[in-house]
């Protein structure tokens, strides 16, 4: 399946978001819900299984000048096995212009056994932009080997790269298991806040979750494994959230 | 082509650059209790080198690459860019310090070595630009192939880790010679990958991440006592 | 803490000023000969290397170098720990000198390694030091506590310092090594020590001389010389060397 989904929100000039563009197709529907604050509030809503090796999805998000959005998924992507021989790709593109915020908290990219996922982001923040970015993703279903799933994340800052990370999972990612990666921990994620009003925080580690600030930008990473996907969401959810938004 | 003499050079443990104080992430994984055996070091070499050892290879090939391929004019400005985006291949800060920490080391036997070489073009970064540059200005200096240049690189990140895990768990080491020579081929296939990708540009270069490297990076620079730098 | 740092009542006490303690062997080089190579180049410390074994008293000597020092020269301490700041820290905690002073290189279970054949991470040291706090006149670099054949490598220090104490036997000069022999300056540590653990200075002293040639060899009690008067000496007198070659624009004092 092939389907392209886009956001377009804007400033209301009240202090609010309105979404001048919000479409999409299945299995990349998009919804609307009543949001708290000046954000707009955006759910993907899954309109099928999967994604399946074969699937091309692709979304995109444009956040003007003062506007805010909030983009959640109503549950976690499965990533399955399909057509042999054939890649699931889901590709995020984003651009957020200066005051702008979006705020990309989608549930969890499990990687099926014998799937082959490609999750592409790639996220323009102008200067004064805001961000948080979450990426969470679950080795294999319970007890299950994982697929090949790789989670390519790349963010520019005020046109200077900021982010760039590969993790890849699973069968053609060597050593991904061991201690050099994730050290059979079958949860892992990082969530990205990019925020120019906040000072940079010293770097931390507890336990197997560090707060990282970045080189190129006002931006804070925090990176964890963990041993299933609440104690992950535990590290990288609200609490921490509470902490920077 | 006949193997050069230079390559192994520059590819010896006992090139003066510092590589013997560091542990390539081992010490802390070692003291976390992931790595107790030769077994786990061998699961630990296997994943840093398609992860730090696929970026640094990739960018000493592509450092290569901007002075034996650009013009002059360029050469500075390209080699500014893949500092950058090799920060922003580094989450954690007390990698990043390391890697121009090892970086300035490296460059300083370069300096010595070949005087005439063009290291000037290398940015002026506070804390001295990245090591995967230096060694790919190095290499270039020496005569070395971007291939070549690669090879150097991912060798450089299994090897010391392996010398570092002889000295920590005090393992045999003709068993953890026995494992590089096992990782040969993988460690030639990283390099002819990251040779390849040095073409691209450099937002599209590798950016293999892995978290505990991070993890245990931050928590290796927090400690009191430790034998290596990293 | 260390014996050599602590300060038995029974402890000889010695007139630090006195250049000359005649009740303590010690050997000159021949008069008019300089048996060193020649010193490094201008607009630089001097760089002193001290090395020894283990628990000769590097630090202490350290210590007692930088009292001996303090308000007279621009002074900057490099150390080679085999766990990385335990030296650093206790010259920190002695309150000998400024902390921004003192520099710690961490060398992957390889002391020697740092000192002699991979000297990068300690001339990064000096140099930051040097960023950080301005011109120096001297800078000590301290090796890691290793064996009889460590040595600094002439890329590193201009001149070197082995340490060895009459508690590790008064043999250790008959054994010699590359630390012993060719060091341009011998110190026999702790020789308070010397009656209690059965050492007999004179034949240190017959055998250093038989081993160093015309290189000098001093006998040092920290307990009763807290400023390391002899080697001070020894190291002003190579400052002024480096001072008559290579004049330094700046004019040395207290930093």
């Amino acid at each position: 399946m092939r389907a392209f989904a886009r956001v377009v929100a804007r400033a209301d000039g009240r202090g609010g978001t309105v979404l001048a563009e919000l479409r999409g197709e299945t299995p990349l529907l998009l919804r609307q819900t009543p949001g708290h604050g000046r954000a707009a509030t955006v759910y993907v809503v899954g309109g099928a299984a999967g994604p399946l090796a074969g699937d091309d999805l692709r979304l995109e998000i444009d956040v003007g000048e003062g506007a805010a959005v909030r983009v959640h998924t109503v549950a976690a992507s499965v990533a399955l096995p399909g057509r042999p021989d054939a890649v699931s790709r889901m590709a995020v593109r984003a651009v957020v212009h200066d005051g702008g915020a979006l705020h990309w908290l989608p549930e969890q990219l499990v990687a099926a056994a014998g799937c082959a996922h490609l999750a592409e982001s790639q996220v323009e923040l102008a200067a004064g932009a805001r961000l948080t970015w979450r990426d969470e993703v679950i080795c294999g279903r319970y007890g299950e080997t994982p697929g090949a799933a790789v989670v390519h994340t790349r963010v520019d800052y005020d046109g200077r790269p900021l982010l760039r990370q590969s993790l890849a999972v699973g069968p053609g990612a060597p050593g991904w298991a061991g201690p050099a990666v994730l050290g059979g921990a079958p949860a892992t994620g990082s969530l990205l806040v990019v925020d120019p009003s906040r000072p940079a925080e010293a770097a931390t580690v507890e336990g197997t979750l560090a707060r990282l600030p970045l080189a190129g930008g006002p931006a804070t990473l925090w990176t964890a494994t963990a041993p299933d996907a609440h104690t992950l969401r535990a590290h990288l959810g609200d609490a921490t959230l509470a902490t920077v938004v | 082509m006949a193997t050069s003499s230079l390559l192994l050079l520059l590819a010896d443990g006992r090139f003066p650059a510092g590589a013997h104080a560091h542990s390539g992430g081992l010490e802390a994984a070692v003291a976390a209790g992931r790595v107790t055996d030769l077994a786990s070091l061998e699961a630990f070499l296997a994943g840093r080198l398609a992860t730090a050892g696929l970026v640094g290879a990739a960018f000493a090939a592509a450092a290569h690459r901007a002075v034996t391929s650009a013009g002059p004019a360029v050469r500075g400005s390209t080699l500014a860019l893949l500092d950058a985006e090799l920060d922003a291949r580094t989450a954690a800060p007390a990698l990043r310090t390391v890697s121009r920490r090892q970086g300035r080391a490296l460059l300083r036997a370069g300096r010595a070595i070949w005087p005439e070489a063009s290291f000037d073009d290398l940015p002026r970064t506070p804390g001295g630009a990245h090591q995967p540059l230096v060694l790919g200005l190095l290499c270039a200096a020496a005569g070395l192939s971007r291939a070549e240049t690669a090879t150097v690189a991912a060798h450089g990140t299994v090897t010391g880790a392996a010398s570092a895990g002889v000295r920590l768990l005090g393992l045999d080491p003709y068993q953890v010679q026995a494992l590089l020579v096992g990782l040969a081929d993988r460690c030639d296939g990283t390099a002819a990958e990251a040779a390849r990708a040095a073409d691209d540009p450099p937002e599209r270069l590798p950016a293999a991440a892995a978290p505990l490297a991070d993890i245990h990076a931050e928590a290796h620079a927090t400690w009191e006592v430790r034998l290596f730098a990293s | 803490m260390r014996p050599d740092t602590v300060s038995p009542t029974a402890a000889p006490t010695a007139d630090p000023d006195a250049p000359h303690d005649e009740t303590v062997p010690h050997t000159h080089p021949e008069p008019g000969v300089d048996p060193h190579p020649p010193l490094a180049q201008a607009g630089r410390a001097l760089r002193v290397g001290i090395g020894g074994p283990v628990g000769s008293g590097k630090t202490a000597l350290v210590a007692a170098l930088c009292r001996a020092f303090a308000g007279e020269l621009r002074l900057g301490v490099v150390t080679n720990d085999i766990y990385t700041t335990e030296d650093a820290d206790f010259l920190k905690r002695a309150g000998v000198l400024d902390p921004t002073r003192i520099r710690a290189v961490e060398t992957g279970c390889c002391p020697h390694t740092a000192i002699r054949d991979d000297i990068g991470a300690n001339l990064d040291a000096v140099d930051e030091l040097a960023e950080a706090v301005g011109p120096l006149d001297l800078v000590l670099v301290e090796s890691g506590g290793d064996n009889l054949t460590a040595t600094f490598s002439r890329g590193l220090v201009d001149r070197q310092i082995f340490v060895v104490d009459v508690a590790g036997g008064d043999k250790v000069p008959r054994k010699g090594g590359p630390g012993v022999t060719s060091a341009d300056l011998l110190v026999i540590n702790k020789t308070d020590l010397a009656p209690m653990v059965g050492a007999d200075l004179a034949v240190m002293d017959r055998d250093a001389r038989a081993r160093r040639g015309d290189l000098p060899t001093v006998f040092l009690s920290i307990v009763g010389d807290p400023t390391a008067g002899r080697v001070a000496d020894w190291i002003r007198h190579q400052l002024a060397h480096h001072a008559v070659r290579h004049p330094i624009a700046a004019p040395a004092g207290p930093a």
